[in-house]
């Protein structure tokens, strides 16, 4: 099976917290540590533990510029076989449906059984496997938790939904998966298996090589614009109990004890 | 302003709270839009459903179709995109099956589509000017969405609340025969239901629920014990699931189990909508985490910036010595 994972490059955020910039145009970006998509590392392991099981080849696609490599490369450790670099100027400052536009181009450009998305990534949209879906013609389940291969143009694949629950499907290939975590527990990848993928060639496609047009992807293309950042404001916000260790727990307890926590 | 739709999921001959959320979404849009609500399915419940969504939306179109007996968004796209107006702003919740739906049907009508909005500030001429959040709620943005053709908005649950609803009076139209080929690559099959765990986290009084911030399947002894010295039970978010340190039926949040606590210690949670989406009756909410910005501490009554792995066994001690 020819499976395609595409996968983001995104701050880490068991590793930052997260805050706005001064100006509030983006994110502080000073000392961030970036990682691959937490979503898109469950993608990757489940693509190669089915070609594992029933032969083929995994490729690891991104769009991004050239610090994007080494999430490519981290999850070529994994054992994708190939890795696959989008990227060009006009680019920058697409929205989902411009990352979906030139996903698709690449796409195209192989031929593919399934594809392969997180369910969602650092700005929490879950939307570009669905786009690429419907662009593709192709079917799609989003929030898939468990895929069962039936038959080489068949998938039984159960996607999460609300109160555990799991929705069963069977979904026709060639089509488009959007993988919820939890669906496996992916690989650890050590620093000896970076190394070994350390000098494969990652080929590297623009605009050009994929023949997308300018106007159809970055900002000039986005319908849906991020105009500024700021530190939201949901409710009232919490008492923060401040003191000694000591006292911040002798407090704790009498709120335990008066709003009924201790038993 | 284009016609507003609202794609309504229901079960049992009951509408989703959603319903209404959605119809007081479209009028922060358009206060003086006439609002039709989508509606497929079969039989007496899907009568019964077009029937209450009179109150709230002008018309209510009516799908009956035996292909739409299970709401499966790849069929329901078909049908959607043949009988929408291209430049028609469409309503979805952001849940499930919302995600299935949204992004593929923004693609089918050529129009924008946004995800998760959390607010829904205003409109300038044909550019929407949409609140939401990245990094699971740790920052927000503002959004503009050019609806000039036609936009598809996926609404978080829970943050438009419809209020008092007055009446409108509306009528069922009765679009089943509009609706055309429907074959699609993806088949439901079944649900299969929730595996139920040794405890009932769903019925405990006082949770002590743990997050990211347990760090190693061992810490979660001291959790444990902490839970243990209140008589409480212990609970966790999403990724203590996902790393199987856990039960699934001890999971908190939209996709596990959703729970009523009078008290909720969250205990190294961030405090994802997820997360807090399976948080109901305001228990009166403790957070403990080392990152100030973690955005519990927004919905939280009380939040104690430190590390729970040092927190928890001090706080065990003084209870276990009262």
């Amino acid at each position: 099976m020819e499976i395609l994972v595409c996968v983001k490059r995104v701050p880490d955020t068991s590793e930052n917290e997260i805050g706005v910039n001064s100006a509030g145009t983006d994110i502080d970006r000073d000392d961030l540590v970036y990682s691959v998509n937490e979503w898109d590392n469950y993608a990757v392991e489940e693509a190669i533990q089915i070609v594992d099981r029933v032969g083929g080849k995994v490729t690891v696609v991104a769009v991004g510029d050239s610090e994007s490599e080494e999430v490519l490369r981290r999850e070529m450790a994994m054992g994708a076989n190939d890795g696959l670099l989008l990227s060009d100027d006009s680019f920058g400052g697409s929205d989902g449906k411009g990352i979906a536009t030139i996903l698709k181009a690449a796409v195209k450009k192989g031929n593919y059984d399934l594809v392969l998305t997180g369910a969602q990534a650092d700005a929490g949209a879950g939307q570009v496997g669905g786009m690429l879906a419907a662009m593709l013609d192709q079917p799609y389940a989003s929030l898939v938790n468990s895929i069962e291969i039936i038959n080489d143009k068949t998938l039984k694949v159960g996607r999460e939904i609300e109160g555990g629950n799991q929705e069963m499907n069977e979904i026709q290939m060639p089509c488009v998966l959007s993988i919820q975590t939890g669906i496996n527990e992916p690989r650890y990848v050590g620093i000896r298996g970076i190394r070994k993928v350390a000098s494969v060639e990652i080929p590297v496609l623009g605009a050009l090589d994929l023949g997308v047009s300018s106007g159809s992807v970055g900002s000039a293309g986005a319908k849906v614009k991020v105009q500024d950042y700021f530190v939201p404001q949901l409710g009232k916000g919490a008492e923060i109990l401040e003191g000694s260790t000591e006292e911040i727990i002798d407090k704790l307890i009498e709120l335990l004890k008066v709003k009924g926590g201790l038993k | 302003m284009a016609q507003i739709f609202a794609y309504i999921t229901h079960k049992g001959g009951a509408a989703d709270d959603t319903a209404f959320e959605l119809a007081a979404a479209a009028k922060k849009i358009d206060a003086g839009a006439a609002l039709t609500a989508i509606v497929t399915g079969t039989g007496a419940d899907l009568n019964t459903v077009c029937n209450a969504l009179t109150a709230a939306y002008n018309e209510v179109w009516k799908i009956d179709n035996q292909a739409l007996a299970y709401p499966n968004a790849e069929v329901i796209r078909k049908a959607l995109v043949n009988i929408l107006p291209t430049d028609g702003i469409v309503l979805l919740p952001h849940d499930t099956f919302g995600m299935d739906l949204g992004p593929g049907l923004s693609i089918k009508m050529d129009s924008a589509f946004v995800a998760d909005v959390v607010g829904i500030e205003g409109v300038d001429g044909t550019t929407l000017k949409l609140v939401r959040q990245e990094f699971s709620g740790q920052v927000s943005t503002h959004v503009t969405c050019d609806a000039s053709a036609g936009a598809v908005l996926n609404i978080r649950p829970g943050v438009c609340q419809p209020g008092e609803i007055k009446p409108v009076g509306g009528q069922v139209v009765d679009k089943s025969g509009s609706v055309g080929d429907l074959a699609v690559g993806r088949k439901f099959l079944e649900i299969v239901k929730a595996e139920v765990g040794d405890i009932d986290i769903t019925k405990s009084e006082v949770l002590v629920s743990i997050g990211r911030g347990i760090e190693d399947q061992e810490n979660i002894e001291i959790a444990t014990q902490l839970a243990e010295a209140m008589g409480a039970d212990l609970s966790c978010s999403r990724p203590i699931v996902d790393a199987k340190w856990m039960e699934k039926s001890r999971q908190v949040g939209t996709s596990g189990q959703t729970v009523k606590p009078k008290v909720y210690l969250a205990m190294g949670i961030s405090g994802s909508f997820q997360h807090l989406g399976g948080i109901k009756g305001s228990p009166f909410m403790i957070a403990v985490n080392k990152n100030p910005k973690a955005p519990i501490f927004q919905v939280a009554d009380v939040g104690i910036v430190a590390n729970i792995l040092e927190f928890m066994p001090e706080l065990t001690e003084k209870i276990n010595g009262l």
